[in-house]
């Protein structure tokens, strides 16, 4: 860092990289900081599933926005991005789970959100490798996929062009008012975005943010054998508990026909090592919906450390106890999916242009000891 | 040198001796190309010892057998995706 | 949970890989009385080197080695890949599409060699395979009676193989050796001290006596017309170029080191690291071998025997063999100086020449200063089915990138038996 930039963005990730993105459009001069290298911590171990959740409002609104703006940037994007709009597939397995689907489709359908409820032999048509039995599922054809460090780099490109920086390898060990320190120096700006995922309680004390693990394991090529993103209904279950391990069923076609199989939750602080006793139950969770698969090759398992909030949404805003910080981070596993909805409100705050969604819900604020 | 048997390699009836490898069958019989690589280009054998998976066929309706470790077994079903 | 269709065995010491070093241990380790399990691969014992579908096509002290091996009451698992070793001791493999598990007290890593690939340009094309590849397809019944093959490169396969092909009835056309000729003959003149070694690669010469045998010279690129490979080649000063049938490349081998690095011996330049019992540094984990340098069947013996006694406790007779084993250590670095790869080997490959084969990543496509990981994640190099092993040498040649971690499933694994593996593990047998 050479010349004095007017943002810092701590991570290279795919939420700093949106954030890089869009105040460069903005016409700040961004540097972004990395420890290790772009879109190589949490965004490489997401699963680029692009998707509009409906659990809540703010869920809801964030979700569809950065659906919306990544579609107006499809047409620029490269081909390692991978995008598919290969829709998502939620499989219920009994009549409770099932209702659950069509609670699911009103909520979509009072928000103009393209669903259709599945009975079972429907869902076995749109999946033939789900096993028979269950009840049915929920289509959203609109939802996609993508591959997660291509798009950060691609975003970190876009951003250089608009005079962006990006620093590897560096990394800050402090947020200081208007400034970073790092093992090279103290940078100064006029204002610091702390994108650092699972790590940005570690550089702001006080933000409600801990790490959630999840393996993943990718196989072996299988053309045609999933078409969608399919997701077990029982996965909302897993993602709201905040203890012990949990595992649920999440299966991706990937671009190059390989299936990425998802997903499991456990807290055990930054512990990165495989667990195999999570894994063995994260695979046999996918064979009882798609016996097939246990007969595909798997070639790598990994570990990510999600970014995990008590109240499920993420942090997006100003950081009012240290001067010039702004908050991007705490996503849990719909990092990928928020990015931009994340990156473009954070631009707007900065600003100070009428927002584009209600920040209410996100503000960082919420998390300070005199909250109301 | 062991009798001949008989294995279709894409629907085509070939012989074979009963005691080869898959790969080795399959040179002999002058398929030197089994499969197509990410970008098309044909691919043979390499290493023949199992560790570069270039020389990948489906064998009997199964995809991804190692031609090379696989020995060769009467009536078997090969598939060449090259 | 009950396990579907897995299988669970125990055994004083388990040994991973049945070739030279593997047997060794497992004659040295039962023979002290220790109940031992040996995994491979494949369908029977030998490794690479001691490859065969009839023991006559062995030579004799392999064949000794092999009576030895069927007498000494070690079980062998044939056809059983090790996917998993949790702890070092908790080894789960793969056999016949079921999952097996192996308890043992010590576990001896005797996993053998692979080739090294260079790229350049044209090594991808069909009937371009490796020296080594060429000698196990031989050996798995290729024929190649009068076809037109050139074998080039460098390594304890070159002279070898294309002997072996010469006695096969091939058309021999070329033996390139890509080290300068004094290097060569230094090395050579060297040989007096050991004159068994002499005569075996007089004794392989004669064998391809009718061919071109050539010094500092190699192989520049491959390319293919009319359905038929035209390999240019050079020795520095003029170049040219020949139609052949078949190009057995030999770069030499490097160790495989996949297994130990699961599960976290330290490995330092490629080879895994042992004390002078052949100790890894994780306690009753030994190694055996071309894993702990590639040093040829001599040293794999004396190496296996003294992992296989040290296994079983009888780590002073082991030290016996340590000065034997330090001499064939000491040649195989002699000869590993004499014939290292020149320079002009690693210029080779173009822009568009392909380096990751699985997914067909260019050279264009990575960054000399990219880590591996970095690299697999931005062009997906390493992400195909090989998990990196040829890519991932040839990145470490090229660019000095180091490899990635090595995680479970070690080798390709049915979902169905990794599960079997690993669903029943209670957490505190998780790390790897």
């Amino acid at each position: 860092m050479t010349t004095r930039p007017d943002a810092i963005v701590v991570g290279a990730g795919i939420v700093g990289a949106a954030c890089a993105y869009y105040l460069s459009r903005l016409g700040r001069r961004v540097t972004v900081v990395d420890a290790a290298f772009a879109g190589g911590g949490t965004t490489a171990a997401g699963m680029g599933h692009i998707v509009v959740m409906d659990d809540s409002d703010a869920q809801f609104a964030l979700t569809s926005w950065s659906q919306r703006l990544l579609d107006d940037l499809l047409p620029e994007l490269p081909a390692a991005a991978e995008f598919e709009r290969c829709g998502t597939l939620w499989v219920a397995e009994d009549e409770a789970q099932l209702e659950a689907a069509r609670n699911k489709l009103a909520c979509y359908q009072g928000r103009e959100v393209d669903a259709e409820l599945l009975d079972a032999g429907q869902l076995a048509e749109a999946e033939p490798m789900l096993r028979g039995g269950l009840a049915g599922g929920l289509r959203v054809p609109a939802d996609g996929v993508v591959y997660p460090p291509a798009l950060a780099r691609w975003l970190l490109a876009e951003a250089a062009r608009q005079g962006a920086t990006l620093v590897e390898g560096v990394r800050v060990e402090a947020i200081l008012p208007r400034a970073v320190r790092t093992a090279e120096g103290v940078f100064h700006t006029d204002l610091v975005v702390n994108a650092a995922g699972p790590e940005a309680a570690r550089l702001t004390p006080g933000l409600p943010i801990v790490p959630r693990k999840g393996h993943l394991v990718i196989t072996d090529r299988a053309p045609g054998f999933c078409r969608h993103q399919v997701v077990e209904l029982g996965y909302l279950k897993s993602a709201h508990t905040m203890s012990g391990a949990s595992v649920a069923f999440n299966l991706q076609p990937r671009a190059t026909g390989q299936l990425l199989l998802g997903s499991s939750r456990e807290l055990v602080g930054w512990d990165s090592t495989i667990n195999r006793a999570v894994l063995g139950r994260m695979l046999r969770r996918a064979m009882e919906f798609m016996p097939g698969l246990s007969c595909l090759n798997a070639l790598r398992s990994w570990t990510g450390f999600r970014p995990a909030t008590p109240d499920k949404l993420p942090l997006i805003g100003a950081w009012a106890p240290v001067e010039g910080l702004w908050i991007a981070a705490g996503h849990e596993g719909l990092g990928i999916t928020t990015a931009l909805g994340t990156g473009a409100l954070l631009a707007d705050l900065i600003a100070g242009r009428r927002p584009a969604l209600d920040p209410a819900p996100f503000v960082p604020a919420r998390a300070l000891p005199d909250a109301a | 040198m062991s009798a001949a048997i008989r294995i279709l390699v894409n629907d085509t009836e070939r012989e074979a001796p009963g005691d080869i490898s898959l790969a080795a069958a399959l040179l002999n019989l002058g398929y030197a190309s089994f499969r197509a690589s990410v970008t098309g280009e044909g691919r043979g054998p390499v290493c023949g010892m199992g560790t570069c998976f270039e020389c990948r066929v489906a064998v009997d309706g199964v995809s991804g057998r190692r031609a090379c470790l696989e020995p060769v077994r009467d009536g078997m079903r090969v598939t060449l995706d090259a | 949970m009950p396990e579907r269709g897995s299988r669970a065995l125990s055994a004083d010491i388990a040994i991973i890989g049945a070739g030279p070093a593997g047997i060794a241990a497992a004659v040295h380790a039962a023979g002290a009385g220790r109940s031992v399990v040996v995994l491979d691969a494949g369908p029977r014992p030998g490794g690479q080197i001691w490859r065969h579908r009839r023991r006559e096509q062995l030579p004799r002290a392999a064949r000794r080695w092999l009576e030895r091996f069927d007498r000494s009451g070690a079980v062998l698992l044939p056809e059983a890949s090790v996917v998993d070793a949790g702890a070092g001791t908790l080894l789960g493999a793969e056999r016949h599409g079921r999952a097996v598990r192996v308890h043992a007290e010590a576990v001896v890593l005797a996993t053998g060699a692979q080739e090294l690939f260079l790229p350049f340009p044209g090594w991808t094309l069909p009937n371009v395979l490796g020296a080594g590849g060429a000698q196990a397809l031989l050996k798995a019944g290729m024929d190649v009676r009068g076809k037109r093959i050139a074998v080039v490169g460098t390594g304890p396969l070159l002279l070898p193989v294309a002997a072996a092909l010469s006695r096969a009835g091939a058309n021999l056309r070329l033996v390139a050796e890509q080290a300068p000729a004094g290097r060569v003959l230094e090395f050579a003149t060297s040989l007096w001290r050991t004159p068994g070694r002499l005569a075996q690669a007089a004794a392989y010469r004669a064998a391809f006596a009718g061919t071109r045998y050539r010094w500092g010279t190699w192989v520049t690129y491959v390319t293919q017309a009319d359905g038929e490979l035209h390999a240019a080649y050079t020795d520095g000063r003029s170049s040219w170029a020949e139609p052949v049938d078949l190009l057995c490349t030999a770069s030499g081998l490097i160790p495989a080191t996949e297994l130990a690095r699961h599960i976290g011996c330290v490995v330092e330049g490629g080879r895994v690291v042992v004390d002078d019992a052949q100790r890894t540094s994780v306690p009753q984990v030994y190694a055996a071998g071309e894993p702990t340098g590639n040093a040829g069947v001599d040293a794999a013996l004396v190496e296996g025997a003294m992992a296989g006694l040290a296994a079983a406790g009888r780590e002073s007779e082991a030290r016996r063999f340590l000065a034997e084993r330090d001499r064939h250590r000491r040649f195989a670095d002699r000869t590993a100086r004499a014939f290292r790869l020149r320079e002009e080997l690693r210029d080779r490959a173009r822009p568009d020449t392909v380096v990751c084969r699985c997914e067909d990543v260019p050279l264009s496509a990575l960054h000399p200063e990219w880590s591996a990981r970095q690299a697999k994640l931005a062009t997906r190099a390493g992400m195909g089915s090989c998990q990196g092993r040829v890519c991932g040498a040839a990145l470490q040649h090229l660019f000095g990138m180091s490899a990635d971690t090595v995680r479970v499933p070690v080798l390709p694994t049915p979902l169905g038996v990794l599960a079997d593996l690993t669903d029943s593990m209670d957490d505190s047998q998780g790390a790897a």
